[in-house]
């Protein structure tokens, strides 16, 4: 196993092209969170033609709604949640900049194509290891729908959150390929 | 036989420990498995898993901070002797308080809401209550805190007989190939065979009450799960589905008699962040 690369947000294209399936990274910087709720309403204000309430363009989208955080910290456990269900409001993010996105699970064949066509990458962090994972997020402030609770969107500094390439921008996928490996059939 | 009188305030009081304790402190069964799992993953990348899992565990434990974010809704099994009276308020209020407090003290998510509104609660509250009748005057309540990642994954099916064995295996182990990364595998696989369409499912989720890996006490089902389990990590999935060759850590299977003319079937997929505590009073 190669060792992890260490990167800083924005993602730029030219960074995008150069990460690759299988790469473990430590991501710094800024990143936003939505989950289902904040999904719909980023996709209900672009169909009206209106601002979202944070610039898309080179950003990066954590899946996740952390637990509540105890005295000290920026925010509680905090793991991804299974990107599937953000898979139909994906597409019209990564056509207006969106550059990564940090979840668990497979995605579908358009978010795939969409990722592919637009420059994009898939991470996937480590489900269920959100004391772990919670230890990388250094400051988090919300910044829409704070009535959605932890669902609301929040503006996360991170520090060496480590995650891993599933799909890069070429439509390499490590679940199918990783099961591919290790599958014992017959 | 003396009726004994149990106040609810005890039932308050301890569900909301156990709501605590569950979500912060996993059991050593479950710590042994890991530990099992990352010595027999052949996988680079699922040996990390497996360590990040451990570590996790201990940072969780040392600081008293929910393992996972999601602190699922708590499902609650009271075995409830019959010679028990509960004096005192309601009985699911007391259980439902202990739920409220246990997550506002525990600085656990609040993932409950109105299905149609989709408003959450903020308490989450209510608990997923289920009572049982057990002889003697005991009360024994598991607290099973429960994510949705494995919940969303899980399946009843009612076969026809004709699907036999065979038919079962398949459906359970093609459950775990389609949910994939999903559940958070390494997964602990819950499985009920018979009863009817909502008995299947509280078996499958009742045999997630059981030791991880401990056998069912029949050897002939306690075969069918080492055959099944043979089968699930052949999938190739792995721990966090990038690869490898432990994609569950056990199978359990709960059976109960069914109709002439049904199979039915349930899996209930338990995520590796398998939190449960009980606690007799």
């Amino acid at each position: 196993m190669d060792a992890p690369v260490t990167i800083r947000t924005p993602l730029s294209e030219h960074l995008v092209m150069q990460l690759k399936m299988g790469d473990r990274v430590l991501l710094n910087g800024t990143i936003f969170t939505a989950r289902d709720a904040a999904h719909k309403r980023l996709i209900d204000l672009i169909q009206q033609g209106k601002e979202l309430p944070f610039d898309l363009r080179g950003s990066i989208i954590y899946y996740v709604g952390p637990a509540p955080p105890k005295p000290g910290m920026a925010v509680g456990s905090a793991g991804p949640t299974s990107s599937y269900r953000m898979d139909p409001y994906t597409p019209p993010l990564l056509d207006r900049g969106l550059k990564g996105m940090i979840g668990k699970g497979q995605r579908g064949p358009e978010v795939i194509h969409s990722m592919e066509k637009n420059k994009a990458v898939y991470f996937a962090a480590t489900g269920g290891a959100g004391a772990l994972l919670s230890k990388a997020i250094k400051a988090s402030q919300t910044i829409a729908y704070e009535d959605l609770g932890p669902e609301a969107i929040r503006m996360l500094t991170v520090v060496d959150l480590p995650v891993i390439v599933v799909n890069d921008c070429r439509g390499n996928d490590l679940y199918a390929q990783g099961r591919k490996q290790f599958e014992i059939t017959g | 036989m003396a009726i004994r009188e149990i106040d609810t305030a005890r039932i308050t009081r301890i569900v909301k420990q156990l709501c605590i304790e569950a979500t912060t402190v996993l059991n050593p069964d479950v710590l042994e498995a890991y530990a099992q799992g990352l010595s027999q993953e052949v996988s680079p990348q699922g040996k990390e898993i497996f360590k990040q899992l451990a570590e996790n565990a201990r940072i969780a434990r040392e600081e008293s901070i929910s393992l996972c974010q999601d602190a699922g809704m708590a499902v609650v099994f009271i075995e409830l002797g019959q010679d028990v009276h509960f004096a005192g308020a309601d009985l699911a209020e007391s259980i439902n308080e202990g739920v409220r407090q246990g997550y506002a003290e525990g600085f656990l998510r609040p993932s409950t809401l109105d299905p149609i509104s989709r408003e959450n609660y903020g308490d989450n509250t209510p608990a997923i209550i289920h009572l049982e009748m057990a002889p003697g005057d005991k009360v024994k309540i598991h607290v099973l805190p429960k994510g949705f990642g494995g919940e969303n994954m899980s399946r009843v099916v009612l076969f026809h007989p004709g699907a036999g064995l065979e038919g079962v295996r398949e459906f359970v182990i093609n459950r775990v190939r389609e949910a994939g990364a999903n559940p958070c595998p390494p997964v602990i696989v819950g499985v009920g065979i018979g009863g009817n369409f909502e008995k299947c499912a509280l078996i499958a989720k009742k045999s997630l009450l059981r030791p991880v890996g401990q056998s069912h006490p029949d050897p002939v089902v306690a075969r069918l799960e080492q055959e099944f389990l043979r089968g699930i990590n052949n999938t190739g999935i792995g721990p966090q589905g990038l690869g490898g060759r432990i994609t569950a850590l056990a199978v359990h299977i709960e059976t109960y008699p069914t109709h002439i003319g049904s199979l039915p079937v349930a899996v209930n997929l338990q995520c590796h962040s398998h939190r449960c505590k009980s606690a007799v009073l």
